[in-house]
């Protein structure tokens, strides 16, 4: 039972950022934007998140994280919304600036040998006391609080697609930019606030691996999370609850290897930690046969 | 615009945004510049040395991948899947030079590039066949490829080709390797390999039917369609396991030719750097021979700046981002979509 | 209580795209109250005209006034700020949105499901009609989705509506009911723009009518001052008619020898359009009409004896060179990037084998570029100069990429020629050199298949006239009313 407690602790720590990334490329997806570049975001949250956590704390570091991964946002945003170009090339290049200056400013700001420094980190907070109850309690309701927020986020965002103008403006944004124009909705203003709110909520999911998580800054930490975002909206058919529920299986892949290996299981860990990746090729398919993301996805550049 | 009609003209403005985002660089982050640039000029061509093992070394890989990557972008297919491709190509190659077959050396050389492409285009069918029957996007099926080939490579070094102490997570050392072609020096015959699929691609592309027909699906896959009667389905699944398969054999040359062995990091972002390199030669295979050089001296002159003028190497990244970043400012500020319609579909 | 309807103004407007004018100094005044109909042919500049009012658009010159002022309506929400809804042809609703979220689309605050449905409800009640809220889109029929536009207008209470084709796709039953409520609608101090092309609609229901032609107003006046005619004659307009067609000796009515392409019972089906057990030959040394409205099937037609569209049941026959010219060259016959040498070498492209051998196209490109007189660099130079085959597409003008489109195609003496009103958007010059190359085709023994939105076009140049409606075909008169009636179904 304590190897499942365990397991479920490691599973929820590390779906949190994915769940928080991933959140945030749903919404910037449901506008009709595919933004490549949110690895950037993430990496360049974990990078900002570092430094003002060094300073102010860990709490102030979340915030300097949505910052960081904000920059890149604007950079993104400016090239696929202003410039209308190509979404895919402008992510792109999004992200290897960010791996490119983010590394070069640790480098320079925390020393050549990688960074050994003990941020201050994130308490796990009890939730309303029910930490107290017995086996689950003390995993599942005494985690930092971004776990909370995060789900919190999760919920938040379907009431607010399927109940509220704003929301359903969103969607018919990512669905026909004509149909939204003629109705009257600013197409652009809502995928920049899209980009905006999405990459700041990507940057802090990479202050959550520095803050929560690791405790340190090191280059290219956020290893392909940002990627795995892209991929978990897609698994979770571009609905926020689903995405959470998508965000959990990744972080139960990472969890599961240390379980097996502990165990001593035969089968390859490798084979886990790919899984998830063979399932959202899976989903990919599935959902391009039944139309699911947003029709306008990838289509708003060069004019159409 | 007249340096679209000129390719060399738009190589010496590529090597000039190339050169000019450097110097920015180091000049807005307060390096010396001049120790920098010496630094990074010794480590790309100072030296018979520097120029022979250092920089034509990495411009291999760049040169495959990048007429890989090229040639999918030229019938509109998105590959950023080279990465994966690179790997699994890397581990058939390893696996085949590991079987000690008793055969002359340079048939089991043939044999590991044959199946290192054998293993990128079946890469590549995966993707390429979601796209034609579903459309799925090959972005993201490509993405999700590469890290299932990471998972699987990173599977083969811990487990059945790991190397016999069983410490290190690598194969074991090939014995089979690529002649080196300049003794003295680490360049190998891959080097002789890249010019000639690069050559191959050029004279393909632009003189076979077949390759005018990838120009035509790549312009206006509507029209190529509708006016040429092309079948632009069969095409385009075509050319993007062509380019799987060289990206592929790129991986099996690398193994070959310089690191002897497979393991995980075998490729440090190849894949997203030939992107640049096929987009900065304008999608040229010629073009692509000069760009991949031009960025392999700037990674070669990224370490040296780094050991000699403390200039951090990842700044190769971030001058690769300012390259592409401009290449698109300057394509969007001169309406000419060209770029963005090779890839829209 | 409801703002007073202002009285709407379009004054002196012009539109170019590209090379094609659409709206040449055009004028419509609504009046408070009253329901004003803008009549006028396909591509008369009608949609362009009202897309202008509602801010999708913006005119090169003259201006929208509102009560006397002129006002920047510079995007649909402007618009709907001042009042005005319009309600589309197409593009207007998402179909993976429901009824209801489709209905409540660009308004703010809290999107309560229920009250929005009762609203919906109410204004679909008013128009006679009923909807299931949480149906999506896309399962709706066309007549469905058409009433649910209309609805959306409404529910932005509007004083001006306008509507564009409203009652294309709907039966005669609905069609009435619509014209009836829209009766309703102006008689309580509102006001609405009816595009359309049918006249007795227009005549039936309206207050005021404005004809548009190529562009231009070129009748304004009372519903009850105007007379069918005088209405018919300003949208179908006179034209210089060409030199009369030379004809071949053999009348076309009676097919005895082998037709050049021929259906039998063909039922072919694409996203937007069907055909239905259509039977047709088509005649060597003919020019076969083609006439239909939007969706009628002509466009699928076409395809298909292109064989570019497959039949999903019946036999068609084809000949095996076959020339095609679609309406939209830039998207469908051109790779506009390219060199005039690669669209050239476009036709023939996807079985040719073996290496291209440029020089040859080169030099077939001049020659081409010289017999077409097809201008593609400076002004005044010769035609097929050296070095013109390695222009890109896109710097020719509009007029000259047809040009070089007829060129490739029927640079092999294609036995059938496919051509979609090939002549749309040039000047008269332009066009005319058009159809003297089709007529010099079919005067070599080919025949050709020519759709044109013109019924004037269409009499001019074709022996024979064929009228699409909702998938199926028939034989025609070659008259103005006769055409006329064909395309809306009526007898």
């Amino acid at each position: 039972m304590e190897l499942a407690a365990a397991i479920l602790e490691a599973t929820l720590r590390a779906a949190t950022p994915l769940a928080l990334a991933a959140l945030g490329e749903l919404v910037i997806e449901r506008s009709g934007t595919i933004n490549i570049g949110l690895e950037g975001s993430v990496l360049a949250g974990a990078f900002a998140g570092a430094l003002v956590a060094q300073s102010l704390g860990a709490h102030a570091g979340l915030l300097g994280g949505a910052a960081g991964g904000v920059f890149f946002g604007v950079v993104f945003a400016v090239f696929a919304i202003g410039l209308r170009t190509d979404q895919v090339i402008a992510g792109t290049a999004v992200t290897l600036l960010a791996i490119g200056l983010t590394g070069s400013l640790a480098r320079s700001l925390f020393g050549s040998e990688g960074l050994a420094l003990t941020l201050p980190m994130l308490p796990a907070t009890s939730l309303f006391g029910l930490d107290r109850m017995p086996i689950v309690g003390g995993v599942l309701f005494a985690q930092p609080y971004v776990l909370y927020v995060t789900l919190g986020l999760a919920i938040g965002f379907h009431v607010w697609m399927t109940r509220t103008h704003s929301g359903l403006s969103l969607r018919a944004v990512g669905e026909s930019r004509q149909v939204a124009l003629s109705a009257g909705i600013d197409a652009d203003r809502i995928r920049w606030i899209a980009i905006l709110v999405g990459t700041a909520m990507a940057g802090m999911s990479g202050a959550v691996l520095v803050v929560a998580q690791a405790g340190t800054f090191v280059e290219g930490m956020s290893a392909g999370r940002g990627f795995i975002a892209i991929a978990i909206v897609a698994l979770g058919r571009w609905r926020p609850l689903p995405v959470l529920a998508a965000a959990l299986l990744f972080g139960g892949a990472s969890a599961l290897q240390f379980a097996a290996q502990a165990v001593g299981w035969s089968l390859p860990y490798q084979a886990l930690l790919a899984a998830p990746y063979i399932v959202a090729l899976a989903v990919l398919v599935a959902s391009a046969r039944g139309g699911l993301p947003p029709a306008a996805l990838g289509k708003h550049s060069h004019g159409e | 615009m007249a340096w679209r009609a000129y390719p060399a003209i738009q190589h010496v403005i590529a090597a000039g945004i190339v050169a000019g985002t450097t110097v920015a660089f180091l000049v807005v982050s307060g390096y010396d510049l001049s120790a920098s640039l010496s630094a990074l000029w010794r480590g790309a061509f100072g030296s018979i040395d520097a120029v022979l093992s250092s920089t034509l070394v990495r411009a291999i890989p760049l040169v495959m991948l990048g007429i890989g990557v090229a040639v999918a972008f030229r019938v509109g297919v998105f590959n950023v899947g080279g990465d994966g491709q690179f790997l699994v190509g890397a581990a058939a190659g390893t696996w085949i030079a590991l079987l000690d077959l008793q055969i002359p050396a340079v048939l089991t050389v043939c044999l590991a590039l044959c199946a290192g492409a054998f293993a990128g285009g079946l890469w590549g069918l995966l993707p390429a066949a979601l796209r034609l029957r579903w459309g799925v996007f090959e972005v993201l099926s490509t993405l999700m490829l590469n890290f299932i080939a990471a998972n699987f490579v990173s599977y083969l070094v811990r487990g059945p080709l790991q190397e016999p102490t069983g410490i290190y997570p690598q194969s074991p050392t090939v014995s089979t390797q690529l002649p080196v072609i300049i003794p003295g020096t680490r360049l190998h015959a891959g080097f002789i390999i890249a010019l000639l699929c690069a050559l191959t691609a050029w004279v393909w592309i632009s003189f076979h039917a077949s390759g005018f027909r990838t120009r035509l699906t790549g312009a206006n896959p509507t029209a190529a369609s509708s006016a040429g009667l092309i079948n632009t389905g069969r095409l385009t699944l075509g050319v993007f396991i062509a380019s799987a398969a060289l990206c592929g054999a790129a991986g099996a040359i690398e193994v070959l030719g310089v690191t002897f062995a497979l393991y995980e990091n075998l490729s440090p972002g190849y894949g997203f750097t030939a992107v640049v390199v096929a987009l900065l030669a304008g999608l040229h295979p010629l073009g692509v021979i000069v760009c991949a050089i031009l960025l392999a001296a700037l990674d070669a002159g990224a370490a040296a700046m780094q050991r000699d003028a403390g200039v951090p190497s990842v700044t190769a990244w971030i001058v690769q981002a300012f390259v592409v970043l401009a290449i698109l400012a300057t394509a969007a500020l001169t309406r000419r979509q060209r770029l963005a319609r090779f890839v829209s579909r | 209580m409801r703002r007073s309807t202002p009285t709407l103004e379009l004054v002196a407007v012009s539109k170019r795209f590209g090379n094609l004018r659409a709206l040449d100094d055009a004028h419509l005044l609504l009046r408070p109250g009253s329901v004003h109909a803008l009549l006028g042919e396909n591509g008369a500049g009608k949609t362009t005209l009202m897309r202008i009012a509602y801010g999708l658009l913006k005119a090169d010159a003259g201006s929208v006034q509102l009560d006397g002022r002129s006002v920047d309506i510079a995007s649909p929400a402007v618009a709907m700020r001042n009042g005005i809804a319009m309600v589309q042809q197409h593009f207007s609703l998402i179909p993976a949105m429901t009824a209801v979220e489709n209905f409540a689309l660009g308004k703010r605050g809290l999107f309560i499901q229920s009250r929005e449905a009762k609203r919906l409800q109410e204004f679909a009640t008013q128009l006679g009609l009923s909807f299931a809220p949480d149906a999506r889109a896309n399962t709706l029929t066309a007549a469905e989705q058409q009433q649910l536009e209309i609805a959306k207008a409404l529910g932005r209470e509007c004083s001006v509506l306008i509507l564009d084709e409203p009652t294309a796709v709907l039966t005669p039953l609905h069609a009435a009911s619509l014209l009836r409520w829209l009766r309703e609608f102006a008689d309580q101090g509102r006001s609405a723009v009816l595009i359309t092309h049918k006249l007795r609609d227009a005549v039936a229901v309206a207050d005021d009518i404005t004809v548009l032609r190529h562009g231009r107003s070129v009748l304004t006046s009372r519903a009850t001052d105007a007379t069918e005619s005088d209405l018919l004659g300003a949208m179908l307009g006179t034209r210089p008619t060409p030199a009369a067609p030379q004809r071949r000796a053999f009348a076309v009515t009676t097919i005895d020898v082998q037709p050049v392409a021929s259906l039998a019972s063909v039922t072919a089906t694409d996203r937007r359009e069907q055909l239905l057990e259509i039977s047709l030959d088509v005649a060597p040394g003919e020019i076969l009409g083609v006439a239909g409205l939007d969706g009628s099937g002509h466009r699928l037609l076409l395809r298909v004896l292109a064989g570019r569209r497959a039949a999903t049941r019946g036999s068609v026959v084809l000949p095996t060179k076959i020339a095609f010219i679609p309406e939209d060259r830039q998207r469908e016959a051109l790779a506009t990037d390219l060199p005039l040498r690669d669209n050239i070498a476009l036709r023939g492209a996807g079985t040719r084998r073996g290496w291209m051998r440029w020089r040859y196209w080169s030099a077939r490109t001049r020659k081409l570029l010289k017999e077409f007189d097809v201008r593609a660099g400076t002004p005044g130079a010769e035609r097929g100069a050296e070095g013109d085959e390695l222009f890109p597409a896109n710097a020719l003008s509009g007029g000259n990429q047809q040009k070089l489109v007829l060129a490739r195609e029927l640079s092999d003496q294609p036995e059938l020629i496919v051509a979609e009103n090939p002549t749309r958007g040039l000047d008269v010059q332009a066009a005319a050199g058009i159809s003297t190359r089709l007529r010099a085709a079919r005067d070599n023994g080919g025949a050709v298949v020519f759709y044109s939105s013109d019924i004037d076009e269409l009499i001019a140049e074709c022996d024979r006239v064929l009228v699409a409606y909702f998938g199926r075909v028939r034989l025609v008169e070659k008259s103005r009313e006769a055409i006329g009636r064909a395309l809306v179904g009526a007898a």
